[in-house]
This record gives C-alpha cells, structure tokens and sequence, in this order.
C-alpha cells in the first residue's frame, strides 16, 4: 500500500525527511535514503529548506523513486510564480510523484541568499486549491489540461503557534482549501499537543505529528531561542543537559521514542525529523516500540 | 504619504564628483513631513557636500531652492536659475526626481534620497509602511490592516508557521500584519469573515508602466 492508501485505511504511518545537500555530491544523501528503506511509508523532501539554496526537489525525489521509496514533495511558493509552480506540479506528476505538501515557505531574509526578492505569488492555502484544480484538469486561469494530475496534497501545522488561534483560524482554511493530511512542526509539549489534537478532532484530517530529534541540551536551547512555534520544556533540557556527543543523541533517540510511544493512539501517524542523522531513524522507531 | 530616506553624503558627493556648481532643490510635501527632502534637509546636505569639497581642496558651488511639490510641472515651474548649473541633485521621492528630470531635460538628475515606502506618520521621525499601491484594495476583508503591506510575506489566509508572539518571523521588533488582522478582526466581531478563502492577487493591477486617465 502506498502512502495515500495506508493513510486512508488509518493504520499509523511514519514519515521522516531529507533534505538536498548544497552541490552535487549527493552520496552522503543516498546512503541516508537508502537506511530508511523499508523503515518508512513515505519520505519528505524539502525544497530550499530554511531559505537555504540547495539541490532542486524534483530531482531529489526522482533518486528517493529510484532507490524505493515513496516521496513527499515539498512545494514552497517562495521562489516560483504561480506559472512555475503549476509547472513543476505537472512535472512532478508525470515523473510518478503522488503526494505534495503545499508549504509557504520561510522568507528569504532567514536564508543564505538574504538579498534575493521573495515570490510569494501565491501562499500555502492558494496553492492547495490550486492543486485541487489541476487534480480536476485545469490550472489557475481555469485553462483545462490536456491530461490531469492526481495528487495526494497535504499542509503542515503549527501546534505550538503563539498567539494560537490565528493559527488554528488558518489550519482549517487549510482543511477546506483541500489539504489531505497534515505534518505538524515539532511539538515537545505533550499536554499542549493533546489539546490541539482535542480541537482538530472536529476537522476529521489525519494528523501526522512531528518528531525532532534532540541532539544535546544546547540544540533545544537554540530551538527555544530561534524557531518559533517551537518550545522545548525545560524537564528534557534537564534530561540532557548531562550528557555529550553520542550520549546525548542516545538520550535524545529515547526521548524521541517515548513521544512517538505516547502518539500511538492519538496520530494518524508521526513525522520524524532527524536533520543530518537520517540514519538514526530506525533507532528512534525501536525505541518507540514500532 | 510617500517615505524617503537620506543618501549618504559619501554617496551624493559621489555622484557629483565631476560638477563644481550643483543645484540642491527640496521638495516641500511627503518627504518634508519625514524630515530627508525638506528646506532644513536640503541647508544640511548642502552645507555638508560643500564642506566635504573644501577638505578635498575643491570648493563646489551649491544653490539651495525647495518647491512645494516635484511630482507636478505646476510647482516645478517655481525652479529658478536651473541654467546656472551643471547638474541638479533632488532631495524628492523617486517620481519628483524623475518630475525635475523631464522639466530640465538637458541637465543630468540625481537623487539625493532613497524612496521607500508609502507610510503612516506614527510619531515625529517615525513613520511604517502601510500600502503597495496594488491597485485592487482589500481593506475590506481584513479588518483595515493590509496584508500586502503590512505581512512579510504578503499573505492573504492568516500567519504563516514563523509568527511569534505577535512578531513576524523576519524580526522580532516588527509586527506580525496577520496578527493584527486578526485581533482587529475579532475586535470588530467580523472572524467569520476570517475563515473565507481570499483568492490570489491579480498582480496584473500591481504591473509597471500604470496609468490613470480621467481627462474624457
Ligand atoms: S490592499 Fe493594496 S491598495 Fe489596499 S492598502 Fe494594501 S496594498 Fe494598498
Ligand atoms: S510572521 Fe506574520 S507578518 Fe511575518 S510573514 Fe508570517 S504571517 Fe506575514
């Protein structure tokens, strides 16, 4: 079954995520595809991930395709037009790509080209219609398409966004534009994250929840400091505040493991981001019992 | 009203490097208001460029005249004595300057200031932006608070993931638009309006080479 069909007949899906390096050495980035193998029911590949200039996604995905696993296509509206947009969206379809997240994306100035002129023609819930359109053969000037798109589209979430109901205001814009299921940013507080999922229930969206993983007191320090709608709770600042290098990250994989424990019966699923230790994924699942 | 920021002195000296007599010409209505064009910005720049000279041993000769507006033949009739000098340096925002180039077309143009935004006089010496001049207002639909302006990004469906405690994810001393939209959206009792999808900008209304013809 493939990511859509596993999603829709509610058995727990996981997903974790790749992102392109900056150049064409991409063996480092295959050997990490290749370990989650087998390990996850679909793969995200993000697309100039932080505003930072790195390898395209269409051709990340084609080598996740190419390896075996089904890719989730990250799509920002940060750097293409509306016109660039629908036409990587027909080139993804036509190289067999099925599920999309329609992202908004995080403003040049974030990035390392902090100069160049943000896009932004449309945003993430414009995007979603969009592919709902393309998926019924036409695009956004109401053109029909000479063959449609089938795609499985998803939207990401924020849990932890303060102030919170803007956020939620928009996360069922989300729902009613069409978005399919959700990924959430990384959440850390449990009890916040459950009364989210309280709310959400009448939306009836499988929500996958995002996994971080820490790797040392000071990553969560920088989490709390920099990212937001990201709070790490001191309790697991404590945790691994005693610990370094390949301790600390054994602590963080078991703090990963337990969250996903807890999200068994809440989740459609999880999201696990392990931001350059993609191999240590399986070890995360282990450590949740999955 | 139209906000313009000062060019530095090292910058306009610059420019006017190959002039020894230069005509200074303020203008005396948007950036008046945001102290960088007025008849007070004009004494100080002039006053400043011809001292730079002097150090470098080459005296300039600088007129100072301040108009009550640069974006209208009407105002920039009032120039006096263009002819007298090489070049003119206008301390107007970008449609002035462009205004003094087409009333003296012999005569090469430079700026004096940096044009950026159409804004709000918030307090004396501050000023924030608030239009872009889209060209398809939708004021209407958000509480009074524009989102083409006023978000980062220019969203028009609430804040994106990097909204922060009212702050807008590309820096913590500016506001989020989309939380002020919202907040004076439930002010106003009108949040139903919030949950409706706004359709993409036609940014055909927002093309250069604009134009607005009432003369028929
Ligand atoms: S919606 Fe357009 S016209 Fe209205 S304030 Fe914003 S930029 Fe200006
Ligand atoms: S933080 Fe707010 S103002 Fe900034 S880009 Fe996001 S929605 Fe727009």
């Amino acid at each position: 079954m493939g990511f859509k069909e596993e999603i829709q007949s509610g058995n727990f899906v996981v997903t974790a995520e790749v992102g392109p390096p900056k150049g064409t050495d991409i063996s480092e980035m295959k050997h990490h595809i290749k370990g989650l193998k087998g390990k996850v029911t679909a793969l995200n590949v993000t697309d100039n991930q932080s505003a930072v200039m790195r390898i395209c996604t269409l051709a990340v995905a084609k080598e996740i395709m190419d390896i075996g696993i089904e890719p989730i296509y990250q799509m920002t509206c940060r750097d293409r037009n509306r016109l660039g947009l629908q036409s990587d969206l027909l080139g993804a379809a036509i190289m067999g790509i099925k599920n999309v997240l329609a992202l908004t994306g995080d403003h040049p100035v974030l990035g390392d080209h902090k100069d160049a002129k943000p896009v932004f023609d449309i945003e993430s819930v414009q995007l979603l219609e969009v592919i709902n359109g393309l998926n019924e053969g036409h695009d956004m000037a109401g053109l029909e398409l000479q063959g449609a798109t089938d795609f499985f589209a998803g939207a990401i979430v924020t849990p932890e966004s303060i102030p919170f109901e803007p956020q939620f205001a928009k996360f069922k814009k989300k729902v009613n534009a069409g978005a399919k299921f959700f990924q959430t940013q990384a959440i850390y507080d449990m009890p916040k994250f459950m009364t989210f999922m309280e709310r959400a229930k009448e939306l009836n969206v499988p929500i996958l929840a995002g996994i971080l993983l820490l790797k040392s007191a000071g990553m969560a320090k920088y989490l709390n400091k920099f990212v937001a709608g990201v709070s790490v709770p001191q309790e697991l600042i404590d945790e691994l505040a005693p610990f370094k290098g390949e301790d600390a990250l054994k602590k963080g994989i078991e703090i990963a493991g337990n969250q996903i424990a807890q999200l068994k019966e809440v989740c459609a699923g999880v999201h696990v981001m392990a931001i350059g230790a993609e191999d240590r994924v399986p070890d995360i699942l282990a450590a949740a019992g999955l | 009203m139209i906000v313009a920021e000062p060019k530095s002195l090292d910058e306009i000296k610059a420019m006017v490097d190959g002039y020894d007599r230069v005509l200074m010409v303020g203008c005396g209505t948007c950036v008046e208001v945001c102290l960088t064009g007025g008849e007070r910005s004009v004494n100080l720049t002039a006053t400043a460029l011809r001292l730079a000279r002097k150090v470098d041993g080459r005296d300039i000769e600088v007129g100072e005249q301040t108009v009550i507006r640069q974006c209208d033949f009407e105002y920039l009739d009032e120039v006096k004595d263009a002819d007298k000098y090489e070049a003119i340096v206008s301390l107007a925002c970008g449609v002035g300057i462009q205004g003094i180039a087409r009333k003296f077309p012999n005569t090469p143009i430079f700026p004096g200031v940096n044009t950026t935004f159409m804004g709000f006089n918030e307090e004396y010496g501050y000023y924030t932006e608030m239009c872009k001049g889209c060209g398809e207002c939708i004021l209407h639909l958000t509480g009074g608070v524009c989102p083409v302006a006023r978000c980062a990004k220019s969203l028009l469906n609430g804040p994106c993931g990097g909204t922060n405690n009212g702050k807008c994810e590309i820096g913590s001393d500016k506001d989020c638009g989309w939380v002020l939209i919202y907040n004076k959206m439930e002010q106003l009792g009108t949040l139903d309006k919030f949950k409706e999808i706004n359709a993409p900008k036609n940014y055909g209304k927002a093309g250069n080479i604009r134009s607005m013809d009432l003369r028929k």
